[in-house]
């Protein structure tokens, strides 16, 4: 962000030849050429788009509050398990009819989000809270989806032939399950994989379990794609050179093949990671993810529903925090694709 | 044709038989007392060697597998009574033939699902179509930032506030509900307007977006540009040459689209509170009931591999190649 007027200056968001671009500078600056890395060129043509940069601000400001929830709700002095309507300090929280007194479903200078309905819970720390488990939760299932989905597609691609016909195959076969009631249907399973029926299951197995049913079936978009750039780029010349020059296939993977589709995988993650955080949040809603008294984004939702008709405004903020954090996160991945490459421009 | 119709029969059924087995064993073999998980707490010793017995958890691994698979496809004997043909056992709190409860609660989940395909398909492609023909306009503007916001909403978020303004606030539209086609026509088209204008419009604003940019993928091809050239008209370029070439990428996220409209119809069912299959789903996952669970899982496979062939044949129509290899 060196140079917003320049920005404005180069009108569409575009890139500009990055030869160009270095006449450019050296004419302003030094008189000396620089070399330019791919990442750096990158980054260049990333800055100068302000929709990603904004997204990206957004973005990170959603990760900031939601590790420092603890921080944040020891300051505002509200946690989201107590049940302030049944606080000596806060008598009229609700009404006969157990919903919030006051307008906008409760909001105050002590209830910023407003109160919940029934059980006059803090609104504002229940959705930090439940927001904190939902990214950090889907942050682990995209690594690992997309590290699955890396490897496996590698191994189709870089090996060919047999190989590469059968992991399709099963490629094909996860493919074919019917996502969200394989996850419905799962969850209980891998859950007594860890706990015993008879007992209640902590909240973190609970996590573990969402995490493992997520990422048994997040991998497969991912393997597709990253199979189908290796196989073209394994007839490239400079692998054959690698090959010729006498390098292991596990060098070749890595140092040749791998930097070359990084991109491809960058922006497909970008893409995972909000709609993990929305099947996370539909098990909950549904009823089969955190239960009860676990803050969460998803349940939220289905308590919004419950009692829509009278308080409409539970639901307002929960749901105007997903739709911005789901709408930025695509920008940001528009645009990281943009960045990485300019030719396929929207 | 037909020997392509085939050849995708056979894999369908293949890639059932996977499934099948897959589920059977994750579910019948993880947990460590199966018995007692159906059972769940305070479980006498004699209900939990009951119910072992009914389930057949006493026969080894294989027999019970190989009763269950070949329960579909001739039915199978029971304690309650003869389960006819696709028989995917019996469930265990209701007590009902899976099979039955899954035909009961599968009219609500089709509707919703093919009612919605057909309303995002005609608005969200006629939209892409109309922001690339107007490329660059103020229509392309408005109309690609409304699918970049829209598509960023949730079912579970909309739903509320659609039902909100229509049916509390204004009095315009009754709730949601279901009504059998066969039984009410009109009660069945007005009672699932609302959901089925929800669901689509997230799906509408995604098409929007991908339909618009491989228009405008296809619009920049060589071929076109030559069709051009020749001084034909925009509109016969447009329709005859970009579109007819988009459509082979549209139809294959379509294909691979199928999964989520499942997922969107069960999301849907529960915004509006309707007994679909995805409630089936979820009070058989809850109440531990594996034989049902298990029943709408392979079911839910086998809609989306039905609706895949559904979409291979589409394909093998629209695109030649696919026919002759």
């Amino acid at each position: 962000m060196t140079s917003p007027t320049k920005a404005e200056g180069s009108g569409s968001a575009v890139a500009l030849d990055p030869e160009l671009e270095t006449t450019a500078e050296v004419a302003k600056g030094e008189k000396k050429l620089e070399g330019r890395s791919p990442g750096q060129l990158m980054w260049q043509r990333f800055k100068r788009d302000r929709t990603g940069v904004v997204s990206a601000c957004v973005v990170i400001f959603f990760f900031l509050i939601a590790a420092l929830a603890p921080v944040i709700s020891k300051v505002y002095g509200k946690n989201p398990y107590t049940l302030y309507a049944q606080e000596p300090d806060f008598p009229f929280l609700l009404d006969d009819f157990a919903m919030p007194t006051g307008s906008f479903g409760g909001m105050s200078g002590d209830f910023w989000f407003g109160v919940e309905p029934k059980l006059g819970r803090d609104v504002f720390t229940m959705l930090l809270y439940g927001m904190r488990t939902s990214l950090y939760m889907a942050v682990v299932v995209t690594l690992a989806s997309v590290i699955t989905g890396v490897l496996i597609g590698m191994v189709g691609g870089y090996f060919g032939g047999r190989v590469d016909y059968w992991v399709g195959r099963i490629t094909d076969f996860f493919l074919g399950f019917p996502q969200q009631l394989f996850f419905i249907a799962f969850m209980p399973v891998v859950t007594a994989l860890f706990v015993d029926p008879r007992d209640e299951t902590p909240t973190y197995l609970r996590a573990l379990s969402i995490i493992l049913v997520m990422w048994f079936l997040g991998w497969m978009g991912l393997a597709r794609l990253v199979r189908s750039s290796v196989l073209s780029l394994r007839e490239r010349e400079f692998v054959e050179a690698a090959k010729v020059s006498g390098a292991s296939p596990w060098r070749i993977v890595r140092k040749e093949i791998l930097p070359n589709i990084v991109t491809p995988i960058l922006v497909q993650g970008t893409y995972i990671l909000p709609s993990t955080i929305l099947s996370i949040a539909f098990l909950s809603f549904v009823g089969v993810g955190f239960v009860e008294p676990t803050p969460d984004w998803g349940r939220m939702f289905a308590v919004g529903a419950d009692v829509y008709e009278e308080d409409p405004m539970f639901m307002f903020f929960p749901g105007v925090a997903m739709v911005v954090f789901v709408l930025c996160f695509n920008l940001l991945g528009d645009s990281v694709r943009d960045a990485f490459d300019p030719k396929t421009g929207r | 044709m037909l020997q392509f119709l085939i050849r995708r029969l056979i894999g369908a059924v293949v890639i059932m038989f996977l499934i099948g087995a897959f589920t059977f064993f994750l579910f019948y073999t993880i947990p460590q007392d199966f018995a007692q998980l159906s059972c769940g707490k305070n479980c006498s010793p004699e209900n939990i060697a009951v119910i072992r017995e009914n389930l057949g958890l006493d026969k080894p691994i294989t027999t019970q597998f190989w009763e269950f698979m070949s329960g579909i496809v001739v039915g199978r004997d029971f304690a309650v009574g003869h389960c006819s043909a696709p028989c995917l056992g019996v469930s265990f709190n209701s007590g009902e033939f899976v099979w039955d409860s899954i035909v009961d609660s599968f009219p609500l989940t089709l509707s919703l699902t093919i009612g919605g395909l057909i309303i995002f398909l005609v608005f969200g492609l006629g939209t892409g179509l109309l922001a690339a023909w107007k490329r660059g306009t103020a229509v392309d503007k408005a109309v690609s930032g409304a699918s970049m916001v829209l598509s960023s909403f949730q079912i579970y978020f909309l739903g509320p506030i659609v039902v909100g303004i229509f049916v509390f606030s204004t009095g315009w539209m009754e709730s949601p509900k279901y009504v059998p086609f066969t039984e009410d026509p009109a009660g069945w088209f007005m009672g699932l307007l609302i959901p089925w204008a929800v669901m689509a419009t997230i799906f509408t604003a995604q098409y929007t977006r991908m339909a618009r940019s491989t228009m405008i993928e296809q619009l920049s091809e060589e071929h076109v540009r030559t069709a051009r050239a020749k001084g034909m008209k925009q509109r016969y370029v447009f329709f005859r040459y970009a579109w007819r070439g988009s459509l082979i990428p549209i139809v294959t996220i379509i294909g691979m689209d199928l999964s989520a409209l499942l997922s969107g119809a069960v999301v849907t069912e529960f915004t509006f509170d309707l007994a679909g299959l995805g409630r089936l789903a979820v009070e058989s996952s809850q109440g531990k009931d594996i034989p049902a669970t298990m029943g709408v899982m392979l079911f839910g496979a086998f809609f989306i591999l039905m609706l895949n062939i559904i979409v291979d044949i589409a394909y093998a129509y629209i695109d030649p190649r696919v026919r002759l290899s």
